[in-house]
């Protein structure tokens, strides 16, 4: 089996909402203090696709990026999880290019990489989350696509892919090749890396590309986005005062919060 | 070329999310001066359908056998050539797992753009622009859509119903020239326990975090709490991650979007993803043993306690009150 695995660097999704700001005349996030880390949904893939090859074996991972210089980062440390070959689109114009600008940077640097069984990328990325880059990178490469996978077995040369539905799961059998789409689950919780392999990937091959380089319009992928645009982007004001309930004893204060409860749930 | 198509999955009723569908089209219908489409995919619609003939000019319904039951691939074929029939200037979808599945790819196929959990869709000179959380909730864009159609999957739920109008539009049934593709297999299907009532439409929801500890507490502490209030459950993602509780219980930006009366979020931290989920929540309360916790910016009332002190006493006293 040939897994890729789609990685995107993103500013900390988990910095609190009280350090976040946004240059709103470029509808840009300001980068601040926050570091760049992977995805959490594309760590989740490769994560999936890490415990996939040890049950199956026979099975090569190659994780793809497309981004800016730093986005070699994410590629090491995936490599430092132990996938096995890496590449870097550099994008070195539109900054937040649209959905189908990434999936056709994508699409052509997979065909340039070779042929795969199981494409993979993350559900929606933790800045934008727009949800897209699969379901339109299995469109150009005209392939099936599943959402919300979050584990996947090799059952008699076909593929099992079970995903999560808004009431429970479901399992999908696919026969490769197949994108698919991945979510968060507690068995892919995605392993950490040890320092030592961290700083040993540094030392393994890492494939670069240009846009020039990957045979497609590069001019297009540079230019601004034919897809959708950002008109606006903001941080909405509303905060709530909170009442603290009080009392001098425990108990006191558990009576006020009951009956605060009671008001609301009494009222319905 | 103005018509709004509304698209369904065969959902078994006329529910608070196919009633924001359709209100959310009827009203963009109305500001682009077009008709309002639906088409529905699945068997046994005829009464969803009967429903939303109420407030759509036409409906359609896909239920021959090949689409029967949701196919992700079948499915997407089906829509492809409903809408595309139909030349609509938009397609709006719910936000339930199948429409986010189909709605960038129906995009592609149709030409179109996408873009995903809407919470407000307008008309602003010749384009469309759809309003949308970023950045985990802690910001908001305006996106605007550059081709045409515009395919929008919305949060629903949250958009208000139209009112019914005095003649029903009328329901048609598709013959689609379509074939299965089975390349991709539904084989098997399984509900959550528990998961027979939506938490989505839940009223009261008790919902615990990482500083529960560990799945029994959620049995032994939380469950009858939540019994107590009619309550349903529900969780973090770090709860969920951590496998205490399953997945479909995650509330956030990544989770269900709910809308109760009453949220009580216990040993949640509050982060801007898990908020996401509940800025629809019409009071939030919280129990957290951290006074600078999140939660309390958006907390209507709180108590900073240990919840393993809190809980067995709220439990009660709100028995006591409730007697
Ligand atoms: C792309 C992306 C999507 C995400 N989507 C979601 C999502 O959909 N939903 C979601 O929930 N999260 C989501 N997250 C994760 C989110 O950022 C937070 O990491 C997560 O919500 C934290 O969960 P928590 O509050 O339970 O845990 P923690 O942050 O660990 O908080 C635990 C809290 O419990 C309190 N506590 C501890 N012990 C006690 C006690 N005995 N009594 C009372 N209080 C106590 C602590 O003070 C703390 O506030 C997403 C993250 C990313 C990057």
């Amino acid at each position: 089996m040939n897994i890729l695995v789609c990685l995107k660097q993103i500013l900390d999704p988990e910095i609190p909402a009280r350090d976040f700001r946004v240059v709103a005349a470029k509808r840009e996030a300001e980068r601040g203090s926050a570091s760049l880390v992977t995805n959490i949904f594309c760590e989740n893939a490769l994560e999936t696709a890490l415990q996939f090859r040890e049950r199956a074996g026979g099975t090569k991972i190659t994780v793809l990026s497309y981004g800016q210089p730093s986005a070699e980062d994410s590629l090491r440390k995936a490599l430092a999880m132990k996938a096995d070959a890496a590449a870097l689109v550099v994008n070195d114009g539109n900054t937040n290019p649209d959905p189908l600008t990434v999936a056709r940077v994508l699409a052509a640097a997979n065909a340039k990489l070779g042929t795969f069984d199981l494409i993979m990328v993350g559900r929606e990325a933790g800045d934008w989350g727009a949800g897209q880059t699969g379901g339109l990178l299995a469109e150009m490469l005209e392939l099936p696509c599943v959402s919300f996978v979050d584990s996947i077995e090799s059952v008699g040369g076909k593929l099992h892919l079970k995903r999560q539905t808004d009431t429970g799961w479901e399992t999908l059998a696919a026969e490769p090749p197949v994108v698919v789409t991945v979510t968060n689950d507690e068995h892919n919780v995605p392993r950490i890396p040890k320092v030592r392999d961290v700083m040993m990937s540094y030392r393994q091959p890492l494939t670069q590309w240009t846009l020039d380089e990957l045979g497609i319009n590069a001019d297009e992928a540079r230019a601004g986005n034919t897809y959708y645009d950002v008109a606006e982007l903001a941080i909405p004001q509303k905060e709530t005062r909170c009442e603290f309930v009080s009392g001098d004893t425990l108990d006191e204060k558990v009576e006020a919060f009951a009956r605060r409860i009671i008001e609301v749930t009494g009222a319905m | 070329m103005n018509d709004v198509c509304i698209c369904l999955f065969a959902a078994p009723n006329f529910d608070k999310s196919a009633q924001g569908l359709a209100g959310a089209g009827r009203r963009l219908a109305a500001e682009l001066d077009g008709q309002l489409l639906a088409v529905i995919v699945g068997a046994g619609a005829d009464a969803l359908a009967a429903e939303v003939a109420r407030i759509a000019d036409t409906v359609t319904l896909a239920d021959q056998a090949e689409l029967a039951e949701y196919q992700p691939e079948t499915c997407l074929n089906a829509l492809a050539q409903l809408c595309g029939e139909r030349s609509p200037r938009a397609v709006l979808l719910a936000n339930d797992t199948y429409s986010q599945e189909i709605a960038p790819r129906l995009a592609y196929r149709l030409g179109g753009s996408a873009v995903g959990d809407g919470v407000e869709v307008r008309v602003e000179g010749e384009a469309l622009r759809v309003v949308r959380q970023v950045y985990g909730g802690k910001a908001q864009a305006v996106i605007e859509l550059k081709r045409t159609p515009a395919v929008v999957w919305l949060r629903a739920r949250s958009f208000a119903p139209a009112a019914e109008r005095a003649e029903s539009g009328e329901i048609t049934r598709a013959a689609l020239d379509i074939q299965a593709d089975t390349r991709t297999r539904i084989v098997e299907r399984k509900r959550e326990a528990g998961g027979e009532a939506r938490l989505e439409e839940a009223r009261v929801i008790v919902s615990g975090g990482r500083g529960i500890g560990g799945p029994e507490p959620f049995e032994s502490e939380l469950k009858p709490l939540a019994e107590l209030l009619g309550a349903q459950m529900a969780a973090s993602r770090a709860a969920c991650d951590a496998g205490w509780v399953p997945p479909t219980w995650q509330v956030g930006q990544t989770g269900k979007k709910v809308t109760p009366e009453l949220y009580l979020g216990i040993a949640i931290t509050g982060a801007s993803q898990h908020m996401a989920g509940i800025s629809e929540a019409k009071v939030i309360a919280a129990i957290n043993t951290d006074p600078d916790a999140p939660i309390f910016k958006h907390s209507r009332f709180g108590i900073v306690e240990d919840y393993r002190k809190v809980v067995p006493l709220l439990r009660e006293k709100l028995a006591a009150l409730q007697r």
